[in-house]
């Protein structure tokens, strides 16, 4: 690694292995002991109308730009190349598919965002890490959208996978290309680190809601019986929220 | 067959005098918590009336329930699992706070910090959950004693459903009040509703609950219970519901509703039912044959079959001499009195209700019969079409026959009753084709005169058992066995999980149920652990 400076060297490795490690070990604590504040926490009984196109909107384009970026950063060149799409033609796709999830995911957060603002019902249920996560993603997206829209569907088009790709893959075998990040466009360097703020928030925030997509209700059989079952009380302090004492906030 | 025991409920609603007690000590037992304030797990409806939440009686709106398809197959009328899954990020089918009521409060520091001035301080109401000012103009017992009803009661689904015009009008407006809690159902559409699997039925006595910690809030059984009877706390994000006050259910206690009301009208007990037959009985087809349907899957238990079987299935002996002492089996079963909510909802429902007779007895009088008359009781019965129609589209999906049959053989047990104390100047002679003198009599007492012990019985819970099939709950959702192919959606599907009933030793030892400490203070014992449980796992959380 020639010519990396020790803040880059923080900033761009050390940074993301410690947002890893938050992101790993956090989810490992928050299942183990707050069962009971995972939820998403919907918002529905208190507005609906918003809620019936922000939601639906916002979640399923953000399942294509997730989907965008495991294509567009986890494989590299050289495989869609291998199997014959030239650099302008996947170019040209991700700039029309992202464009059109980023829209979807533009007017959704729009639609959800002045919901969590303007509507008294639902402000009333935001708490500070509802407000933080919600601000860092609407960031990420912001700028995810102006990098997709502006510099590659109308711009001059940059090559992330030239760079920023490499850094980003490079993190999960050891061997992580700072050159690359560090001397990448701000707008990708402030996209990349707002995103890394978001995973370190994420088990700590609803959005560990994602990870309880009940899939397997579709073979369920309808009905469920338990049968009573002892259990123990748990240990202090290890319960989770439970019920909040009455008068405090979210 | 699969015995299987079910707490229920019956409520004679001649003697509820809607005074909501059952509701103010139900919600300072469960839900005088934040997140909670809407929430009435026990609620008292004047009807004709919208109800709460409003028209929750009309799945066209609300799409809750089970109805069936094409080829006569059960199904969640709130559409397929692949639909509830796609559709997760909005429940198109979740009613708001307004169709609840935005709880309020009032400012009342204003009363004291209000400066000295000629004219009293008022205070304001204010939202609980903004904390705003407002305007109450909806709430969980806006219509008590049909206010407002010339505006909204018409709109009241059992009379839309109806074809007689119903006049509001003073004179000829009959009403009465409705208490709800869950139902607790055979079928409970809750639980199929739930994508997490957080919602169960327990194998023991039915009741239906949430586990806390498996709900993530995708609230599918709020918009799948047809009575509404599962709430979304704002706060937690997790459904809460009626428990049946399983914690003084468990130590042979009635439920708050029960234990505080005046009127003394409830009763609980258990029933047995064969849970085989419950899935092939919510599919009859004619949705006025439910209520013989679900009468059909529930088993007599002084039958030496039923409790041979029952036996050995499990079901613990003291259970089996409180199934047989239950005043529930008998006004359900026996003499056929109680009928149940609204059964064409499909979720075989086990809160039942005796109609009331008193409307019927008002409007015979306003139509000019004499209503001390037992006989122009039993003419107007046959008569009056309108109050028995109204109950009939309440209790046996629009059938008349049963509701005239338990109301005929209510008139009869007072007419007798009536005679006897006033014998000395009338002769007895009514006669009834449903009831003997006997049975009148023993109706009359679970009616007019049971005690305590008589209108509750029920039997403690097994702490030994708790556990017993630990081992057994690696699983997801904590069960077994799939047994049933004729359900929703096709061959993966089933619709019974029901997991192994190890035979267990019934006579174990029992456990006081209430200790005392050092301070003489008196602790109830709610599920006290032996050792060995504690060394399985949990519930494959
Ligand atoms: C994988 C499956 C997912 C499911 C089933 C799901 C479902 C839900 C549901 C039911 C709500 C509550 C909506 C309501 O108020 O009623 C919600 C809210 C939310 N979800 Fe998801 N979600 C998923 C994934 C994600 C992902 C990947 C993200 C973000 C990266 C996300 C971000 C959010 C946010 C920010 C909210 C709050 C919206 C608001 O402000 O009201 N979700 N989600
Ligand atoms: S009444 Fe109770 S058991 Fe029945 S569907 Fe509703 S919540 Fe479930
Ligand atoms: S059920 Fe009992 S407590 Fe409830 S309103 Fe009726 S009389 Fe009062």
């Amino acid at each position: 690694m020639k010519g990396v400076t020790a803040p880059e060297l923080f900033w761009w490795v050390i940074l993301p292995y410690i947002a890893l490690a938050t992101f790993v070990i956090g989810h490992i604590w928050r299942y183990r002991y707050d069962q009971f504040g995972w939820t998403s926490r919907s918002t529905q009984l208190q507005e609906k109308r918003l809620l019936k196109w922000g939601s639906p909107l916002f979640h399923y384009a953000t399942f294509a730009a997730i989907g965008g970026h495991i294509i567009g950063i986890l494989i590299p060149e050289s495989w869609t190349a291998a199997i014959g799409i030239p650099e302008n033609i996947y170019r040209w796709f991700s700039a029309t598919a992202g464009t059109a999830a980023a829209i979807g995911v533009i007017i959704g957060v729009i639609i959800l965002a002045s919901r969590r603002m303007f509507v008294a019902r639902v402000r009333a249920t935001t708490s500070p890490v509802d407000w933080l996560a919600l601000i860092l993603l609407a960031i990420v997206i912001i700028i995810g959208i102006v990098e997709t829209v502006g510099v590659n569907l109308l711009g001059s088009g940059y090559n992330y996978r030239q760079s920023v790709s490499l850094w980003f893959r490079g993190l999960f075998v050891g061997n992580p290309d700072v050159n690359a990040i560090a001397h990448a466009p701000l707008l990708y360097q402030i996209h990349a680190t707002a995103a890394w703020a978001v995973i370190m928030v994420w088990p700590f925030s609803r959005l560990v809601h994602a990870w309880s997509y009940p899939v397997w209700y579709l073979w369920r059989p309808f009905l469920v019986y338990r049968t009573r079952k002892a259990q123990r009380p748990n240990e202090p302090g290890t319960s989770g929220r439970r019920w909040r004492r009455i008068g405090v906030r979210y | 067959m699969r015995i299987m025991a079910q707490m229920s409920m019956v409520m004679n609603l001649d003697k509820c005098i809607g005074c909501h007690t059952c509701s103010v000590t139900c919600k300072q037992t469960w839900t005088n918590r934040p997140g909670t304030e809407y929430v009435y797990f026990n609620n008292v409806e004047t009807k004709p009336g919208l109800g709460y939440p409003r028209q929750y009686e009309d799945q066209n709106i609300w799409n809750g329930g089970w109805e069936l398809d094409r080829k006569g197959r059960l199904r969640l009328k709130g559409g397929s699992r692949l639909r509830r899954l796609l559709s997760i990020f909005y429940n198109p089918d979740l009613p708001t706070i307004e169709d609840y009521h935005d709880p309020f409060t009032f400012d009342y520091a204003k009363l004291i910090t209000a400066p000295p001035g000629t004219s009293s301080p008022s205070v304001s109401a204010r939202s609980a959950l903004t904390g705003r000012e407002m305007v109450p103009n909806w709430g969980v017992n806006w219509e008590d004693d049909l206010a407002g009803a010339p505006q909204r009661a018409l709109g009241d689904p059992n009379i839309v459903a109806m074809s007689e015009k119903v006049r509001l009008d003073f004179e000829s407006v009959f009403m009465f009040y409705l208490p709800r809690i869950c139902e607790h159902c055979l079928n409970p559409s809750c639980v199929a509703s739930c994508p997490s699997g957080a919602m169960y039925k327990r194998e023991e006595d039915g009741i239906v609950l949430v586990d806390q910690d498996r709900c993530r809030g995708w609230r599918y059984c709020v918009s799948g219970c047809p009575y509404k009877k599962v709430y979304f706390n704002h706060k937690t994000g997790k459904a809460e519901k009626c428990t049946l006050c399983f914690p003084r259910i468990e130590i042979g206690l009635p439920t708050i509703c029960s234990e505080t009301c005046p009127g003394r009208l409830r009763y609980l007990g258990l029933v047995l039912y064969d849970a085989d037959a419950v899935a092939k009985a919510a599919a009859t087809s004619d949705p006025q044959d439910l209520y013989e349907a679900q009468l059909s899957t529930l088993l007599d238990p002084s039958d030496p079959k039923v409790i041979e079987e029952a036996e050995a299935q499990g079901i613990p002996h003291d259970w089996m001499i409180a199934a047989r002492r239950s005043p529930t089996y008998a006004l359900i079963a026996k003499y056929k009195v109680a009928l149940p909510l609204h059964p064409e909802f499909r979720t075989m429902p086990m809160v039942w209700y005796i109609p009331p007779l008193s409307p019927v007895a008002e409007a015979a009088s306003a139509s000019g019969y004499d209503p001390d008359d037992p006989d122009t009781i039993f003419a107007s019965i046959d008569t009056l079409r309108i109050p028995i129609q109204y109950l009939a589209n309440l209790l046996s999906a629009g059938k008349i026959e049963p509701v005239r049959s338990s109301l005929r053989k209510l008139a009869y047990v007072r007419s007798m009753m009536r005679e006897k104390q006033l014998g000395a100047y009338r002769e007895f002679k009514i006669e009834s084709d449903d009831l003997t003198m006997v049975e009148a009599q023993d109706l009359f007492r679970l009616l007019a005169v049971a005690r305590y012990e008589d209108r509750y019985v029920i039997p403690q819970a097994h702490e030994e058992n708790a556990g017993r099939l630990l081992a057994q709950h690696s699983l997801s959702g904590c069960a077994l066995e799939a047994q049933d192919d004729s359900y929703g959606q096709g061959h993966v599907t089933s619709h019974f999980m029901i997991s192994n009933p190890a035979n267990s030793e019934s006579g174990g030892k029992r456990i006081d149920p209430a200790i005392r400490d050092d301070k003489g203070r008196l602790h109830l014992r709610l599920l006290e652990v032996s050792p060995v449980n504690q060394l399985q796992g949990g519930c494959g959380l």
